[in-house]
């Protein structure tokens, strides 16, 4: 697929620029129209960001009297510090700060486990083929697909048996190792359910990879794991930051396994800490503090978006359109 | 975005090598391509077949493995119909239909209008694409959360509204068990459109202009050229693009829970939302479970046709 940054390509509206002078007042009419609705548009999806951030530095006094659409005419940090330190999750009111940490700590591993795994497996799925290769990776790749409430139950009943069983651990050996800790269990959950979008990320990466280039180290006498690191790996940069920023915006920003296997107590992500903050209702609902706290849980993605926008498009891309 | 599989041959190591360490080089791929599969075919597969098993017993708080039927099916096609007043089943099949249908149209009228318009050679371009992208990247619970507020009746729009002068001016569907869903397809289209934009964009800067040229020398106005000749040839991405839409339309869970906290009694769920509360709120693990293997053969009748065909067509 042609790049979407890419404007090389021939667009119809070169084509519809008649050099005819009578075409030019309809010309510019045409123009201003489409300016101005890109522009009307570009407000309409910038404004709910607008109304977030500036409502994250508002004091509550302006935000009941005043304009939603006005800047703060004082602006205050406070909202940040008090959602980062104060803010009460359920009960618990010690801010997000415990939570964004709990975030990164599942994400790190759980993106980097996956990341290896599909890179080894898109490797194999291409250049180590063997009968049935097609069957094992139409497997996988439905597995993209499947509503996650179709395994919820059952890997609730599996990290529930394995928490019983680090307590075994616990009790016999003083360690758990990992077993019934609610970030493993999410790193766990994340790397069995996206290793399917990453072994088809490198899969169609590698697809495109010489195959002659491993023939011939492999004529050479160099090993699977050798060609790997030495000649794939290499090669693979844009698609491993593609994978990475998929996988990592995927998972921070996953609601549905993290409400249900972190869903209570201090180990639960940023996703859900932030909806209990919104809903925790004592006294006056603060809605300075709320937007901030999810400035803060949009901050990440965001800035990853930013710094690498064209590799972000590349994965939406590649994971979701297909196959 | 490149094929699903190819007709070259791959590497075939059946090599005369009869030593041990040989024979383990040969078998080295497998090995450590086997977890990952294993762990797709437990995880994955089995663990659909579990689910579906739960949902022929009579499970409630906990599992239990003695088959009982077909209740728990029973009980939600009776569901289906009752609609006087709303079954909780009823609520979220019609949300879904309503949700469903007009999110995966609008997105797609939307990211084709924003393409097309971007496709004009326009300045700025690069300042406008990433505006109508940047809600993808995203948690659909900070894009609840910000809908929430900026619809809320007496803080958001309507305030503002009132602010300007238009006091008449009367916006609560978010409070309104009849529009509430409605308000989570706004929110979803604001998410999602920029993406499908992406998509038509990327569409469009691949057509040939030989033909484009061809038509314009036979005399096509521009609406014609895009009715007739554009959108025909960008039929490939209106498809991938659907797919991708109808998925993520039922795997919706996250944006009805933090926009409407389900709604006022329940009435914006989406059958995610339905298997959820059911399951691990109601007791009703059975209900649950069923209701996860209708929204998994939904899905299910849309992506397989698709990947089989993919994969198949690639490796002719």
């Amino acid at each position: 697929m042609s790049s979407v940054t890419s404007s090389t390509g021939t667009s119809a509206a070169t084509l519809s620029q008649a050099s005819d002078s009578r075409h030019n007042n309809a010309r510019w009419i045409g123009r201003i129209v489409i300016y101005g609705l890109l522009v009307i548009f570009a407000v309409l999806y910038l404004m709910p960001l607008f109304v977030m951030l500036t409502t994250s530095f508002k004091t509550m006094d302006e935000i009941q009297n005043g304009n939603m659409l006005a800047l703060p005419q004082a602006p205050t940090f406070d909202p940040w510090m008090k959602a980062w330190g104060e803010a009460c999750v359920g009960l618990t009111c010690a801010g997000i700060k415990g939570y964004f940490w709990n975030s990164i700590k599942m994400v790190v591993p759980a993106v980097a486990i996956s990341t290896i795994m599909g890179a080894l497996n898109g490797y194999i799925l291409t250049k180590w083929r063997f009968p049935g290769h097609t069957l094992v990776f139409g497997l996988m790749l439905f597995a993209c697909f499947i509503p996650f409430q179709s395994v919820l139950l059952p890997m609730a009943t599996i990290l529930g048996s394995l928490g019983r069983f680090g307590v075994t651990l616990q009790n016999a050996t003083g360690l758990s190792f990992g077993f019934g800790n609610s970030t493993v269990n999410l790193v766990f959950v994340h790397v069995v359910y996206g290793l399917g979008f990453t072994t088809l990320f490198f899969r169609n990466f590698y697809e495109a990879f010489p195959t002659e280039l491993v023939r011939a180290a492999q004529v050479d006498g160099a090993s699977f794991f050798q060609i790997f690191r030495r000649i794939m790996l290499p090669n693979s940069l844009p698609i491993i930051v593609v994978t990475v920023i998929y996988q990592f915006t995927n998972i921070w920003n996953d609601f549905l396994f993290a409400s249900a296997y972190a869903g209570t107590g201090d180990s639960m992500p940023m996703t859900v800490a932030l909806n209990n903050v919104v809903n925790t209702s004592t006294g006056v609902v603060e809605y300075n503090v709320n937007m901030a706290a999810a400035m803060i849980a949009a901050v990440p993605t965001l800035i990853v978006y930013i710094l690498a926008g064209r590799y972000f498009v590349r994965g939406l891309m590649a994971g979701a359109v297909k196959g | 975005m490149s094929s699903v599989a190819t007709t070259e041959p791959a590497i075939t190591t059946r090599g005369t090598r009869a030593s041990i360490r040989g024979r383990l080089q040969d078998a080295l791929p497998k090995i450590v391509l086997a977890p990952s599969f294993l762990i797709t075919v437990i995880f994955v597969y089995g663990f659909i077949v579990w689910t579906a098993y739960l949902s022929f017993t009579n499970s409630k708080t906990f599992p239990s493995y003695a088959l009982t039927g077909t209740r728990a099916y029973e009980r939600l096609w009776r569901w289906t119909f009752e609609s006087d007043p709303p079954s909780s089943w009823y609520t979220s099949i019609t949300n879904m239909a309503i949700f469903g249908f007009l999110y995966v149209g609008i997105c797609l009228a939307l990211g084709l209008l924003l393409a097309i318009l971007l496709d004009q050679k326009i300045r700025g371009e690069g300042l406008l694409r990433p505006i109508f992208l940047y809600p993808m990247a995203l948690s659909f619970i900070v894009t609840g959360v910000a809908w929430k507020w900026f619809l809320d009746p007496g803080l958001g729009l309507e305030q503002t509204l009132h602010h300007f002068g238009w006091t008449s001016f009367h916006f609560d569907w978010i409070k309104n068990k009849d529009f509430v869903i409605y308000t989570v397809v706004i929110a979803g289209v604001w998410q999602a459109s920029g993406f499908v934009m992406a998509m038509f964009l990327a569409g469009l800067r691949g057509i040939d202009g030989e033909i484009m040229k061809a038509a314009e020398i036979d005399g096509a106005s521009p609406f014609q050229l895009y009715r007739r000749i554009v959108i025909p040839l960008l039929r490939p991405i209106f498809l991938s693009a659907f797919i991708v839409l109808a998925h993520m339309a039922i795997k919706s869970y996250d944006l009805v829970v933090a926009l409407t906290s389900g709604g006022p009694g329940g009435s914006a769920w989406l059958p995610s939302n339905f298997m959820y509360e059911y399951t691990f709120k109601r007791n009703e693990m059975a209900v649950g479970s069923a209701s996860a293997i209708i929204m998994l053969m939904t899905i299910s009748a849309i992506i397989v046709p698709y990947l089989y065909s993919e994969l198949k067509e690639k490796a002719r």
